[in-house]
């Protein structure tokens, strides 16, 4: 079955950052090598010194490039600290892009940019409620993301790890019960993937989509390393769909092992 | 000298105009160099610049072309510019960013990793606030107002006359070098604004002999030592075209990144705060643009220092005899 965020059908399961690029030829190489047909691009800071309110129009020659892509594209809060102004530059965003899709970041702290739940709650619904179909970047905990899901969610985004951190999926088991515990709901990991072997073990488990930057900007070769991703997620999906076989204790032989001349009786 | 003396008109006293200005006038042609502002250098984006000469850590994200041009051009600044500063550059991280400095020393090359001795014998000022870094011994750096004036006044004494408050361009000239950076967007429709913030402090308790490069992974800073107990902390890297004042957020960062290089800038003036963007087209790669008898020499990015005295010399070269370096040169027909 296609992969949809709020009724729209996408392709790939890959959605990369903009942010980061050594410049925007690279990265516009980098996600046509992906693939990708979802960019997220962060509001605030390129737009830092445009007031919020005011229409901004700052950044156009980069977001121009971007649009050149022909991708769709989900603005994002990054770096927003506060309900207000995660909904402020949510409501920015949307005039900018013309698009009710946001990723939703509400920041607890700088040291480790994980997300303020509460503030995370409070923020979604009330993009929610005036029509925004909100992506927010959660943690693994079932009862921040069941409350997200009562505002209006319709796709829970958990972190991997904190934000550039390249760690991977630190909290596998946390991850595991969370697909479990959700089946309908599309997930996607978003944040602290640093290899596309992390990128494949959450789509392993049955996540629907990993959400990655740093990882592919950051790369020796950003264009190489995002047709890597894209494979990894692939092929992580196909493994999931056929069926990763269980691990256990004992050598399991693929072959019949009596009757073949070096069986040994003793 | 040339065979044949061409009139040409520089337009643009950035960085960029005044080393075309210098060159094409050494080469014996009749230049003009045109600024539409009355004081050279008052809009210019090259002003506020950092002036490192640093083509091993630009490798960090630049394209290798980058590094082939400020390899070409840091013997012409040696060469045009007495007070450069031929010590190198040096590049620490917290502890707690050492992944930051390892994937550093593998994105570059022509570095010697030091340990805290070898640092603080390097940078005295810098005893015990980092146990390790990289020093890029084939670096240089100078002071931006400085050399912009060094330059131009080299341009004239080559013989180049200038006219500043103006935009006419003589209509006796055979070429035409466009160097206006960013003005020149309307001609360039695929150059943008990439916002840069800097600020320049001031204090005698401390001083470096080369710039620092201190690694973070949201704020990255660099902090280049000026005559006369300045510094020059720089930059912001923004995608957007808008040249507003320095935001708070962006002072923050610039300024508490010095103060955690070291707490000695906590004390230190801060004299200036300043915004400005650099022209660059979407592969940050600086070009030569051959329209006929008009060339756009724009889009150079961060490395208006590092590029300007090399792209010069290309385009003496091209008019003398229409070589052209396909990684630099778009000749439009």
């Amino acid at each position: 079955m296609m992969l949809e965020f709020y009724g729209q059908k996408v392709q790939s399961r890959l959605l990369m950052g903009t942010a980061l690029y050594p410049s925007p030829d690279i990265l516009q190489k980098a996600v046509k090598a992906s693939h990708a047909d979802i960019v997220t691009i962060s509001v605030r800071r390129e737009a830092a010194t445009t007031q919020l309110g005011q229409s901004a129009q700052s950044g156009e020659g980069f977001w121009e490039l971007i649009r050149e892509l022909n991708v769709r594209l989900l603005p994002n809060t990054a770096g927003c600290k506060s309900v207000k102004e995660a909904v402020t530059t949510a409501k920015m965003a949307r005039e900018l892009f013309e698009t009710n899709w946001i990723k939703l970041e509400v920041i607890a702290n700088d040291d480790m940019l994980q997300p303020d739940l509460f503030g995370l709650v409070e923020a979604a619904k009330i993009l929610c409620d005036d029509g925004f179909d909100v992506f927010p970047y959660t943690t693994e905990d079932l009862g921040a993301a069941e409350r997200l899901l009562e505002v209006g969610c319709k796709v829970l985004m958990p972190w991997g790890a904190p934000i550039g951190s390249a760690r991977g999926l630190n909290n596998p088991f946390a991850l595991e019960s969370m697909r479990a515990y959700f089946p309908d709901i599309p997930l996607v990991v978003d944040a602290g993937v640093g290899a596309p072997s992390h990128a494949a073990k959450a789509m392993e488990m049955g996540y629907d989509a990993v959400l990655l930057n740093t990882a592919i900007a950051k790369a020796g070769d950003p264009v190489y390393m995002a047709e890597a991703f894209a494979g990894a997620i692939a092929a992580g999906r196909s493994a999931y769909k056929a069926g990763v076989m269980e691990p256990r204790n004992m050598a399991s032989p693929s072959t019949p092992v009596a009757g073949t001349p070096f069986f040994k009786l003793d | 000298m040339s065979e044949k003396q061409l009139n040409i008109t520089v337009r643009g006293t950035g960085i960029v105009g005044v080393w075309q200005a210098f060159v094409l006038a050494s080469k014996g042609h009749n230049v003009t160099l045109v600024s539409k502002t009355r004081e050279p250098f008052s809009e210019a984006s090259s002003w506020i610049a950092g002036a490192m000469l640093a083509p091993f850590c630009e490798t960090e994200s630049a394209e290798p072309i980058i590094r082939r041009l400020g390899l070409q051009s840091i013997p012409l600044w040696q060469e045009a510019f007495p007070h450069i500063e031929n010590n190198g550059s040096l590049v620490v991280a917290q502890p707690r960013d050492t992944s930051d400095l390892k994937r550093f020393a593998r994105q570059t090359s022509e570095h010697t990793t030091l340990d805290a001795v070898q640092l603080e014998k390097l940078e005295p000022d810098l005893a015990g606030r980092f146990r390790t870094g990289l020093f890029f011994a084939g670096e240089a750096h100078l002071q931006p107002h400085w050399a912009l004036a060094h330059i131009l006044q080299k341009a004239a004494d080559a013989g180049a006359k200038t006219k500043f408050g103006s935009t006419d361009v003589p209509a006796n000239s055979d070429y035409v070098i466009d160097c206006r950076g960013i003005a020149a967007k309307d001609e360039l429709p695929n150059l943008r604004g990439v916002r840069g913030e800097m600020a320049i402090i001031r204090t005698s308790e401390i001083s470096f002999s080369r710039p620092i490069r201190l690694l973070h992974p949201r704020f990255p800073l660099y902090m280049v030592p000026w005559p006369e107990n300045y510094f020059m902390i720089g930059a912001t890297v923004i995608e957007s075209d808008d040249t507003a004042p320095v935001s708070v957020r962006s002072g923050l960062e610039l300024l508490g990144s010095a103060y955690g290089l070291h707490p000695a800038f906590g004390e230190a003036e801060i004299i200036k705060l300043s915004a400005d963007i650099r022209p660059s087209f979407p592969d940050n790669i600086p070009k030569i643009i051959v329209r006929d008898k008009v060339l756009h020499v724009n889009g150079l990015y961060r490395h208006g220092f590092l590029t300007s005295p090399a792209l010069a010399h290309y385009v003496a070269d091209y008019l003398e005899t229409k070589a052209v370096n396909e990684e630099v040169f778009v000749v439009e027909h």
